[in-house]
């Protein structure tokens, strides 16, 4: 059982040498385990930046507030020890590592999540399986991480570090954007099969309700101005499907 | 005028005046036609003069040996070979005063030469070991048409080293000459490559210089046939008060013939300096050609220094490709962030970036446990970095 608590987080997005601007002004979110909550909102309402700012991206400072697993601040934390304590981010724009082999890249990723080295055949199997999983060719292990893949290919791996990796909590900052149908529901049954064990909890981003098809939210939040504008079950997703966003644009500015 | 004599333009086609190329095609073997250079030159401001002990100003006596190690399979012969050899000097002329030096006093020259027709099962390995003393050299290393081969120079030791090494790639051949500079701290070395690549011919230059107190190499290409493709690529690892300078000249002097050059390296430490300097000249009247180069410094610490200069000169509207790119940084922090999200500790993910960056290119090397040696080179010079 963890809880995943965002408390009073504000933070600032770092433009230029003495240039910023805030950008999220006071998010409160629970999240415990076995949970999926939905993060929706306009584009520019700061989704994104939430999910950055917590994994620590060094383009966004941290300005007040705390965010907790199972009442530990991870904002203490650097990178690797948040990732370590067991928060995953699906990026939206996965980074492109030149020269960095998937396979090794996961090998050393799994390796430090865990604690210990799995074995190389045991992985190896593991990998192949979970790579077979998501439709991801095996030769992509040989290449490049991220190295020119599709956006749906990276997307794919995303979730296949996701599986890998076993988080407490999952933030998926969009990854349904740019996928088609047939890799949406590739890429959605690999987060329900994380899901499966009941065990991780999930900070579901998007604009847009597609997804919500295919992984189902028990809470739906509508992301405005930088922090959270309603709450609701998953019927206010259909609210926003039919309404739109609109009314807290309005409301923000 | 640096480079006195008056090479017949490769590109001349009859037709009267060209423009004249202001990049060094032109050069001379006899040392006296080149002033003593003061650093002030074009081509000599970057090198640090003083640490060439004496290369450029006559001083230098020819006084050191090495030690030659070669490993070569069925096909490939190798001499040693005195002054008057005819097949010395006939891929190009030295372009500065230190390579036209080492051919004014080089006693003895080595030539490798690949059989017509002769792909070779394995590499053929040069082990030059310095021992100690000044030492002027030319190499010449002949493949003959449809020959396919991989040579390796691995170069260790301790000296004062200047030479030129004459590469000629026949009709439809294939070469990959892998040059590694992994002299011992003190070595200065000015090396000049001449390679006349030939119709349909590929050659492939890799260059990996890590050791070394100053080295200065200048990889050149000519083409002698239509369909001619080169590919130069270089890395260099330098550390503290080392100099790693690389000068490469492609001259697409013909039409349809195609270049790459990709020259990477990484700096580490106090006046750790690095300088690439890419010429390339697309000549008067051609066509066709497919031209890119493109240099990367990756600078780990604050106290390096890179001077990276693309020169492009094209003397017709007809080509194909022609481009440059030149980026000079330190580890990229979002790089870093994607490997340390997923939970790998900093050092290991700057290991992990810094061992990428130079894999991209290692991995163009075609034999693997060439790969592996290389790689294994460059490990133990980042170990002493890290």
């Amino acid at each position: 059982m963890t809880k995943f608590e965002i408390r009073g987080l504000r933070a600032d997005v770092l433009i230029g040498e003495d240039e910023r601007q805030e950008i999220l002004k006071g998010v409160d979110l629970t999240i415990n385990s076995g949970e999926t909550h939905a993060i929706m909102g306009p584009n520019g309402s700061g989704k994104s930046t939430l999910a950055y700012a917590i994994a620590g991206h060094p383009r966004y400072e941290i300005t007040e507030g705390e965010v907790l697993v199972d009442g530990e601040n991870i904002l203490e934390m650097s990178v690797d020890e948040r990732a370590r304590a067991g928060v995953f981010l699906a990026m939206q724009y996965p980074v492109e590592v030149p020269g960095v082999s998937m396979s090794n890249f996961l090998r050393s990723s799994v390796t430090a999540v865990r604690g210990e080295a799995p074995k190389l055949r045991q992985f190896s199997k593991e990998l192949q399986g979970a790579m077979k999983d998501l439709s991801i060719d095996p030769t992509f292990a040989a290449r490049g991480v991220n190295e020119g893949f599709s956006g749906g290919e990276k997307k794919r791996h995303e979730i296949l570090q996701l599986e890998l990796l076993k988080p407490k909590v999952a933030i998926l900052d969009e990854t349904d954007s740019g996928l088609d149908v047939d890799a949406l529901k590739v890429v959605s049954e690999g987060v329900n099969r994380a899901k499966a064990g009941g065990e991780m909890g999930v900070m579901l981003i998007t604009h847009y309700t597609r997804i919500l098809n295919y992984v189902k939210p028990d809470f739906v939040h509508v992301f405005a101005n930088g922090r959270v504008a309603e709450s609701g079950g998953p019927e206010l997703a259909d609210t926003l499907e039919a309404e739109g966003y609109e009314r807290f644009v309005k409301a923000g500015a | 005028m640096t480079s006195p004599s008056i090479e017949p333009k490769a590109h001349s086609h009859g037709l009267g005046d060209i423009p004249f190329s202001k990049l060094a095609t032109h050069g001379s073997f006899d040392v006296n036609d080149f002033p003593v250079p003061n650093g002030r030159e074009e081509e000599w401001r970057f090198t640090p003069i003083r640490r060439l002990k004496g290369l450029h100003d006559g001083s230098a006596v020819a006084d050191g040996t090495d030690k030659l190690d070669v490993d070569a399979p069925e096909g490939v012969t190798v001499e040693r070979v005195g002054r008057d050899d005819s097949r010395i000097g006939k891929a190009g002329f030295p372009a500065d005063r230190v390579v036209a030096q080492a051919h004014t006093s080089f006693e003895e020259a080595t030539v490798v030469t690949v059989a017509q027709g002769k792909a070779l099962d394995r590499h053929v390995t040069i082990d030059r070991e310095a021992q100690g003393g000044t030492r002027f050299d030319q190499y010449v290393i002949d493949v003959k048409p449809l020959a396919e081969a991989v040579i390796v120079l691995n170069q260790t030791g301790t000296g004062v080293r200047a030479g030129s090494v004459d590469v000629h790639v026949g009709e439809g051949a294939r070469l990959t000459l892998v040059s590694v500079q992994d002299w011992d701290g003190d070595t200065v070395d000015v090396t000049q490559h001449n390679a006349q690549v030939a119709k349909d011919a590929t050659f492939k230059s890799i260059v990996v210089t890590l050791g070394g107190d100053l080295v200065r190499l200048s990889p050149k290409v000519a083409y002698t046939g239509r369909g001619g493709n080169a590919e130069l690529h270089g890395l260099y690892f330098t550390g503290d008060g080392q100099h790693h300078e690389h000068r490469s000249l492609i001259d697409h002097n013909l039409s349809h013939t195609r270049s790459r050059v990709e020259y990477k390296g990484a700096l580490s430490g106090k006046d750790a300096h690095g300088v690439w300097i890419g010429d390339v000249i697309i000549g008067e009247g051609t066509t066709g050609t497919d031209s890119y180069e493109h240099n990367r410094n990756l600078q780990l610490t604050d106290d390096t220094r890179v001077d990276s200069v693309p020169n492009l000169e094209i003397f017709t509207g007809e080509v194909e490709g022609a481009g440059h790119a030149a980026a000079s940084g330190r580890l990229d922090d979002i790089h870093l962030f994607y490997l340390r999200s997923r939970g790998i500790p900093e050092d290991e993910a700057r290991r992990l970036v810094i061992r990428g960056y130079f894999l991209e290119l290692i991995n163009r090397i075609p034999v693997e446990q060439l790969r592996d040696d290389i790689m294994a080179k460059v490990e133990r010079k980042l170990a002493a970095h890290e």
